[in-house]
């Protein structure tokens, strides 16, 4: 793992969770403090760092600020009285300096983990990844599996050491996807295609939900994002193949009739090229992605488990 | 006959929507009532309603800033209570009321309350600062203010008639696109938003030419004082940045009525240029409102450290930084559209560079107080405040410009937390300083200290209440706008949260007992001096309330504080040998009837009611054909009266000599 934080300042960490333990209440346990995703991993400790890196300028403001006003108050104040006091090079010099090189420093992390960190980027080789189509609805969310052509609604199911790449969009208003324990979020736009691509350390159930406002169900319209081994991933995918239920044309039509806290629900089969054809209702000639010059395709050397 | 407009529109269909709506009808009546019955209505048209003078249009705006707050702050009481509730069921407010509820709360909070809050400030305040009789556009100045009131009716009557809009206070089509929110709701936002915004163009175009060009003649601009500086810049700001508010609120306008197609999901509409353009306002528009407040810590810490600024030179390179940079970050409201990493890292470190000139204002308030003698006026109690509070709002504002770290938090209450972090500290309490500090300036008497004192440690407790939960919850994966949820941990923090909306609820009455006590005693509180504080600047040179024309003479600038540099040198108050005409502008009601004719036809677009546009539009060629073909629109003020009104100020400062530091030292 290549930690921003946790090597060079665990007492720190360490301190920090104890922190948010006192704060109590399932903080340490959020899924933002307690990810259970590489990308989710290296985004809170970036979260962290930037934070630790500012107290440089916080902290002496505080201690400041406290002890001039007591200082230097007007009833019972010892310190010195300069009314005419106005400047100073020396403190000028330090105002400025010291601010902006935290600001190069945390420019630095920002180039290096936007490009690192790029929702668009491919985290592992095309045999280790599952590639998911996802459309957003009114107010549910709806999974294609291409590959295995099948589709699920508000569950998406992945084995836990595969990369997880979804191409996303919208069969209505824009809305915005996040799992907050494995990182990453991303529009869903109709007629575009976003994509998003995570990856689970561990098993789990974990929440997602559109967090973009989209109207009366958008309170509801959350999913569980599971991750599960390979033979439970395996019975999934059957499970799913079992139903008596094929998303056909007039089924998605049904489907993407608005409803408001919608369970899950599993297709056996997909109409081939569904959403492209959702994608075509909006553009008549949609882009495969959003962007005009994709990210490099992940390289060789690639770790596997994180991007790079 | 009356276009979409019908029975169905009035809110008998729930029993809150009938009780807000009788709130609002029965509080208007109430204050005709009231009118009427102290026969008021004459004095209110010809000394207020029709006034140019920059003073009265100044208190004006701030009364119509305190009206919105109030209405402003129920609407967060109402989500607050809701979400303490509302644990796996519905609470008390259905999806498509709550979220009426926080799209008005924005809505208002941004545009009636804080805009009007600092543009009344600077109204009042930026002429005396540099030495002017008048704004430059005494007569323009006078439609924003009515501009901005129709806007602010708008609001109001959609609580009445019809609904407001349910798409949040940005407006994201296609989410606002008639596809989608059919009813007037939006139409109502575009039209507040279309109608103030001009007003608010109008506003940034006035003062930018009144500070540039009416300025004392010997008054360098590096002689200015603070809230001067940062008033041009927040008046640039507006100038460049408005404009483009009311494009998009003019395209989204058209795609709901006439069926275009800028922003919708087909037909090669594209949201994403909406959140362009409303964020190339957006953006500025938060430096529209933070500079001015920090403009008024400026001068609080000077004036109450009893002690000269430090580093005004680097305050003003660092306010003119931040105006400028503010129109290069807009982009850092929608790191998760997809943009590539270069894009996104750009403006990233864009505005994370904005934090560097905003540390060094704090660092150099910090210094300002640093072998100063500190009086807690209210005032410096709210700027003491922000000065804690507000690096809190910085760091989280640094956290969410790392576009990764973005990707965790957009669109949780973390960003909720963080946005009321900064403004409400950074923007609000501003207001609420100058409001302390520059009272006895607008009324003639002071506010009462105890209640200012209680109202500010109400605030800020309630303040720090209500967000830090926030904070937490975005890491618990809460998002914004939530009428309902199904996580039991997120309750306790959202129960603290509502405690804390009704510590602000308390710190408002605080502040409606300080007005209550300070009018009924203010034949004790008289500010006979005009300079209660012994203030550095010159707007502490003319008399409390001051006269119309403000300075019977040009004060004679020499010096950075020039009022502080006069009374060095005993000139403060110094009798002039001769007095001169003063010219000053007529009052007009063409103002007032080109706000109403503003939302005349606001409201009838918004109802389709199209014979009523036609004749608003006349209406308005009428009004400007009138006003360019009055030649009377000056008077003068004799010499002779001016020299009557000056030398019985002086005979009141002889009798009350103004002792410098005098001041609860």
């Amino acid at each position: 793992m290549k930690h921003l934080i946790a090597k060079p300042y665990p007492r720190a960490i360490v301190l920090l969770g104890l922190l948010l333990l006192l704060t109590g209440c399932g903080l340490a346990t959020s899924p933002v403090a307690d990810p259970k995703g590489p990308i989710a991993i290296i985004e809170r400790d970036l979260l962290y760092a930037a934070f630790f890196i500012m107290l440089i300028v916080v902290i002496p403001v505080y201690l400041m600020v406290f002890w001039f006003i007591w200082r230097y108050r007007a009833k019972g104040g010892r310190g010195e009285y300069k009314p005419d006091w106005h400047h100073s090079n020396t403190i000028e010099f330090f105002v400025w300096s010291v601010p902006a090189l935290i600001i190069i420093t945390l420019g630095y992390l920002v180039w290096t983990y936007s490009y690192k960190l790029d929702p668009f980027k491919k985290i592992a080789s095309p045999e280790n990844t599952i590639n998911v189509q996802v459309v957003a609805q009114d107010w549910k969310w709806l999974f294609i599996y291409p590959e295995l052509g099948i589709a699920s609604v508000n569950e998406l199911a992945f084995p836990v050491d595969k990369a997880v790449s979804l191409q996303l969009t919208s069969d209505t208003v824009m809305n915005s996807f996040l799992v907050p324990a494995l990182g990453g979020q991303i529009y869903a736009m109709a007629g575009m295609t976003s994509e998003l691509n995570l990856k689970a350390n561990e098993t789990g159930r974990f929440r997602g939900r559109n967090t973009q406002y989209s109207g009366d169900g958008f309170a509801m319209q959350f999913f569980e994002a599971v991750a599960m081994t390979e033979e439970e991933f395996d019975q999934w995918v059957a499970n799913a193949r079992a139903q008596p239920n094929p998303l056909s044309n007039t089924a998605y039509e049904q489907l993407a009739v608005p409803s408001i806290a919608h369970g899950v629900e599993y297709f056996s089969t997909v109409q081939p090229g569904l959403f492209e054809q959702i994608l075509r209702k909006y553009a008549r000639r949609p882009e495969s992605t959003l962007r005009r010059h994709p990210p490099e395709t992940t390289q060789p050397e690639c770790e596997g488990d994180i991007p790079c | 006959m009356l276009g979409r407009l019908g029975f169905d529109a009035l809110p008998f269909y729930s029993a809150i929507a009938f009780g807000g709506a009788s709130i609002t009808v029965l509080g208007g009546l109430a204050v005709l009532l009231l009118v009427t019955y102290f026969g008021k209505w004459q004095y209110f048209w010809e000394e207020w309603l029709t006034s140019l003078d920059h003073k009265r249009i100044g208190i004006m705006y701030i009364a119509l800033a305190l009206v919105m707050l109030l209405r402003g702050f129920v609407d967060a009481l109402m989500m607050r209570s809701q979400q303490v509730f509302a644990l796996n069921n519905d609470g008390y407010l259905a999806p498509e009321h709550f979220d009426q509820v926080f799209s008005s709360h924005g809505t208002i909070m941004i545009f009636f309350m804080a805009m009007p809050f600092l543009t009344g400030l600077i109204n009042i305040i930026v002429p005396q600062q540099i030495g002017a009789r008048d704004v430059a556009f005494p007569f323009m100045n006078s439609i924003s203010l009515w501009l901005t009131t129709a806007g602010a009716a708008l609001v109001m009557v959609s609580l009445v008639i019809g609904k407001f809009s349910t798409a949040g206070w940005t407006g994201y089509p296609p989410y606002s696109g008639a596809e989608y929110s059919p009813g007037v709701g939006v139409d109502y936002w575009i039209w507040a938003l279309l109608v103030s915004g001009v007003g608010s163009t109008m506003t940034g175009i006035n003062f930018v030419v009144t500070i540039l060009k009416c300025r004392a003649p010997k008054m360098r601009l590096m002689q200015m004082p603070l809230f001067t500086w940062t008033t041009l810049c927040t008046s640039i700001l507006m100038a460049f940045a408005f404009p483009a508010l009311t494009v998009v609120a003019a395209m989204l306008g058209l795609d709901r009525v006439l069926g275009f197609h800028f922003f919708t999901n087909d037909a090669g509409g594209n949201m994403m240029n909406y959140a362009n353009l409303l964020w190339i306002w957006g953006h500025p528009e938060v430096y529209i409102l933070i500079l001015p407040a920090f403009g008024i810590y400026s001068e609080v810490t000077a004036t109450f450290s009893q002690k000269r600024l430090f580093g005004y030179t680097s305050l003003v390179y660092a306010t003119a930084a931040i105006t400028i940079l503010s129109f290069s970050v807009w982009l850092h409201h929608f790191f998760t559209m997809g943009s590539s990493p270069n894009v996104n890292a750009v403006f990233g470190i864009a505005t994370m560079i904005i934090a560097v000139p905003t540390g060094v204002k704090i660092f150099d308030w910090v210094f300002t107080m640093y072998k100063g003698r500190i009086i807690f006026h209210p005032a410096m109690l709210y700027t003491i405040g922000f000065l804690v509070t507000f690096v809190l709002g910085g760091v989280s504002g640094v956290l969410l410009a790392l576009p990764p770290a973005d990707y965790l938090m957009h669109n949780s209450t973390f960003l909720v937390a963080h946005f009321h972090n900064v403004l409400i500290p950074g923007a609000l309490f501003g207001y609420f300083a100058g409001f302390q500090y520059w009272f006895p300036k607008a009324t003639g008497f002071t506010l009462d200290r105890a209640w200012g004192v209680r109202s500010f440690w109400f605030w800020i407790i309630g303040f720090y209440l209500a967000f830090m939960p926030l904070y937490a919850l975005g890491f618990m994966g809460m998002s914004r706008r939530m009428e309902r949820y199904d996580v039991a941990e997120w309750q306790p923090y959202l129960v603290v949260a509502a405690v804390g909306a009704l510590f602000v609820l308390v710190g408002i009455f605080c502040q409606g007992m300080q007005l209550y006590v300070s009018i009924r005693d203010r034949n004790k509180n008289l500010d006979i001096t005009g300079d209660p504080y012994n203030g550095r600047t010159l707007e502490w040179q003319t008399s409390s309330p001051p006269a119309e024309y403000n300075f019977a003479k040009v004060p004679d600038v020499q010096e950075i504080d020039v009022f502080w540099d006069m009374k060095q040198r005993g000139v403060a108050y110094a009798p002039a040998s001769d007095y001169e005409d003063i010219h000053l502008p007529r009052n007009t009601g063409i103002g007032v009837f080109l706000g109403g004719l503003g939302f005349v036809i606001g409201f009838a677009v918004i109802w389709y009611i199209w014979w009523l546009v036609a004749l608003g539009l006349l209406g308005v060629v009428a009004c400007l054909i009138t006003r360019s073909s009055q030649d009377d629109t000056f008077e003068i003020i004799p010499a002779a009266e001016v020299e009557a009104i000056e030398k019985m100020r002086l005979k009141a400062l002889e009798e009350h000599k103004p002792t410098p530091g005098d001041f609860w030292s």
